[in-house]
């Protein structure tokens, strides 16, 4: 075993140390630091250069490798976050061990944070470079490991942007494992009665995308069904899936609907957002795919007291039954989709707008119901309160959007959602009279600008302003807005007989729960979080999970749709390569060292680390597959027998003493 | 080597180690948002708050550095292996009283979190650390070593 320990002789160490345009050299003086560099023991050359991230860099530093025999390279630079992997390539196309790299980072965590005391940041930037050197002398030559992927991918939510990566993904050829929390497929999209800016009726696009993913023969749709725990890592995962019944037949089911018609138990329809109600026993939509009914075990009197079984009477098609346990499926994969979606915006803690007290007040979702033939109103626009239709409505843009006291963020599809329903109420009642109350219109997709200006020409009338506060008249039970109009300067008032509160995209409430399971991160906005901003938009941080639709970031269709055919291609790479490497993250047992004490076999988080006999010892040895490289085990190794090759103990403590007082 | 180049003002040296998923994320995070905070702070990285060894620590504080800060993911299950920030409490603690008994002050080590997208907490967590150990003084180990030498 030569890589147990750094070799100290014949060290040649090469600094390279980039000014990244003006990012680094504006505040931190780079000539300096390669000064300083070069006088470091061990170090053979130090140099600087406006983008070592660039052709001309790169090719700095292969050259010095090549004809200076430089074998431990430092670039001092961006985050390792950003560019180790384009270094290590550079390492080893020229012909060194890519793992004899260290980055130290005098962008993100120097340069740009202590841009007020270039003098300090220098000095700084030089103890950086220090650090990273000492930890360069007792590098290792590392090896990756190929290993063989597992053929198949988990897609995580049936909505749009899960469908459209499923068939992607099942289209090129695997296996596709599809799963939907709820009994059918469709997700938000499937609430919604028309598109914008097309005016498409959303069923007659999404039906057909929703039965070619149930019929796809490499997709097995797992409905009813949620992800409850997941390892592994890119190219194999192990997923655990929790499969509730659904107590009803789905080949046998006919949805004919009689058993709903004799259900006695009456719940709000969470699919109306409450403005309707349902049966125990239901189906989603009639368009539902899978079209079978579905026992709510929540609710359902049998399933929870005992009583009743009317449905399981009723049945011609004897498809009900109750005998169908919980399953949990133990799935493998190689790659994972999520695409969980979101929630709309719960308006209640605006007290001002009066969302739950008056019944006229209504959220941008509910209205969406509203407009859907087979919604609560059969399709028809009308007050809550009389169930006439309206004379003069009112919406009320980013509410919970933009907003400081809720989410910063714009959720990019409340205008044109708001644009799209005026539009409806004024084709139901051309005689109405619709007010936009918005900040800015934002109009930035294809077709969005045309749409807007289709609105003004309907008679739409748009006022620039916030409205401060909603009261009801208690003679008229009219609603008395009260909102400031930019434009004019000054404060108004005007009644109206019903409120739409356009309210934006929140993360789904189960996101926590899924970044846990998956160890994938989320942003400040609470969405998961991308690997970069710009640049890998489609994966998680974590590699071999990717991220489709609203679990990112507020999307519209459109959007949602073109991220997850990226997903999915993204997906598809370990897929198709049949191959993955995995980095060299296991710690190596030093088995002359180790005195098997198994400490480290009881803190190991996933049962790596196991002992095993040797002629007069036992020793810890570890299953690189299962390891996942946190180190915890050379941290509680009492002999120092477990070494983290990436993180040796020689390599932290050097660090350490480099750059001290 | 005691620094009071600003006058009477004393600049304490911060030895960070910092885990690679959560807290390494939220210092590059500050950093792309371009929030300021002291260059008193030196980081490590880590793959896991698991990883570090009280001994580093130790090490650290007998090199001369005033204090040092061990930053993770939020307990308890943010930890992006399930629960290396646990373990990296409970040597917390020990090594606070082990501070203690040795006379040095156990708040020259600080144990923090900070997810990846708490660039501005990971910034005011560095501030103010640096403001109590400048309160606190030169760390007594590094007077003894100055002296020594
Ligand atoms: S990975 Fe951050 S504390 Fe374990």
């Amino acid at each position: 075993m030569n890589d147990v320990r750094a070799d100290l002789k014949n060290l040649k160490i090469g600094v390279y140390v980039c000014h990244c345009g003006k990012n680094i050299a504006d505040v931190v003086d780079v000539k300096r630091v390669a000064d300083f560099a070069s006088k470091l023991p061990g170090v053979e050359v130090a140099r600087e250069y406006l983008h070592m991230c660039d052709d001309v860099g790169q090719e700095m530093i292969s050259k010095d490798i090549m004809e200076l025999g430089i074998n431990r390279v430092v670039v001092a630079a961006c985050s390792p976050k950003v560019h180790e992997l384009t270094f290590r390539d550079t390492l080893r196309k020229a012909g060194l061990n890519p793992y004899l790299l260290e980055m130290a980072n005098i962008r993100e965590q120097c340069s740009w944070v202590h841009r007020s005391d270039p003098d300090r940041a220098t000095e700084k930037a030089i103890d950086l470079v220090k650090m990273a050197v000492a930890k360069a002398r007792w590098l290792i030559p590392l090896e990756t490991k190929a290993v063989e992927v597992t053929r198949s991918a988990l897609v995580i939510g049936g909505g749009i942007a899960g469908i459209q990566a499923a068939l992607d993904v099942a289209d090129n050829g695997y296996q596709v494992y599809l799963v939907e929390k709820g009994p059918s497929l469709g997700g938000r999209m499937g609430q919604w009665s028309k598109v914008f800016p097309t005016m498409d009726c959303a069923a007659c696009i999404l039906t057909p995308k929703m039965v070619s993913a149930a019929q796809h023969p490499k997709i097995k749709l797992l409905t009813n069904s949620e992800l409850i725990e997941a390892s592994g890592s890119l190219g194999n995962f192990k997923v655990k899936i929790r499969k509730r019944p659904r107590y009803v037949d789905e080949e046998k089911c006919t949805a004919c609907g009689l058993c709903a018609q004799k259900c006695p138990v009456r719940i709000p329809n969470e699919v109306d957002f409450g403005m309707s109600s349902r049966k125990a026993i239901y189906i989603t939509s009639p368009n539902a795919v899978p079209l079978a009914y579905s026992i709510d075990g929540e609710n359902c009197l049998y399933l929870k007291r005992g009583i009743c079984r009317v449905c399981e009477r009723v049945c011609e098609a004897k498809a009900i039954d109750f005998d169908q346990k919980e399953e949990v499926l133990e799935l493998r994969v190689g790659s994972i989709i999520v695409a969980i979606g979101y929630d709309p915006f719960d308006p209640t803690p605006l007290e001002e707008y009066g969302f739950g007290r008056y019944k006229d007040v209504v959220t941008g979702p509910m209205l969406e119901r509203m407009t859907d033939p087979m919604g609560p109103t059969g399709g028809a626009i009308l007050r809550p309160s009389t169930g006439k239709p309206p004379r003069k409505v009112a919406f009320i843009q980013c509410v919970g959007s933009r907003d400081a006291r809720f989410n910063l963020y714009c959720s990019r599809v409340c205008c044109m959602y708001a644009i799209k329903d005026s539009l409806i109420i004024k084709e139901q009642n051309p005689e109405s009279d619709v007010y936009i109350f918005y900040m800015d219109i934002r109009a930035f997709g294809k077709g969005y600008e045309e749409f807007y200006l289709r609105s003004q020409e309907a008679g739409v009338k748009f006022i620039r302003g916030k409205v401060s506060s909603i009261r009801e008249d208690p003679r008229t039970h009219e609603l008395v807005l009260r909102y400031e109009d930019t434009l004019l300067g000054t404060a108004l008032e005007d009644s109206f007989d019903l409120v739409v509160l356009s309210v934006g995209q929140v993360p789904r409430a189960d996101t926590d729960a899924i970044s846990k399971i998956l160890g994938i991160p989320r942003s400040a906005d609470g969405f998961l979080m991308e690997a970069h901003p710009k640049l890998r938009p489609n994966d998680a941080v974590v590699d071999g999970i990717y991220l489709a639709g609203s679990a990112q970031y507020p999307k519209d269709i459109p959007d949602a749709v073109a991220q997850a055919s990226g997903a999915a291609a993204r997906a598809l790479i370990p897929l198709s390569m049949g191959q993955v490497y995995v980095e060299p993250i296991s710690p190596l047992i030093e088995e002359d060292r180790c005195g098997g004490c198994g400490v480290c076999v009881k803190l190991c988080p996933y049962g790596a680390l196991k002992l095993e006999e040797r002629e007069d010892k036992r020793v810890a040895k570890v299953d690189e597959v299962l390891c996942k490289g946190c180190g915890t085990c050379s941290a509680a190794c009492p002999s120092g027998a477990v070494r983290s090759r990436m993180f040796t103990e020689e390599q932290i403590l050097s660090m350490i003493s480099s750059a001290a007082g | 080597m005691i620094e009071n180049r600003k006058g009477d003002w004393f600049e304490p040296r911060i030895l960070g180690f910092l885990c690679n998923w959560c807290s390494y994320a939220a210092a590059d995070l500050a950093g792309m948002s371009r929030m300021e905070y002291p260059p008193n702070i030196r980081c490590v990285r880590v793959m896991c708050s698991g990883r570090v060894e009280p001994s580093f620590v130790l090490e650290a504080l007998r090199e001369g550095y005033d204090g040092v800060l061990i930053a993770g993911c939020h307990p308890p299950s943010d930890c992006h292996y399930q629960s290396g920030n646990l373990k990296a409490r409970r040597r917390y603690y020990l090594l606070r009283k082990l501070l203690r008994e040795l006379g040095i002050n156990p708040d020259r080590v600080r144990l923090e979190w900070a997810s990846a997208s708490e660039g501005q907490r990971f910034a005011e967590i560095v501030k103010d650390f640096t403001e109590r150990l400048r309160r606190l003084g030169p760390s007594p180990l590094k007077v003894k070593r100055v002296g020594a030498e």
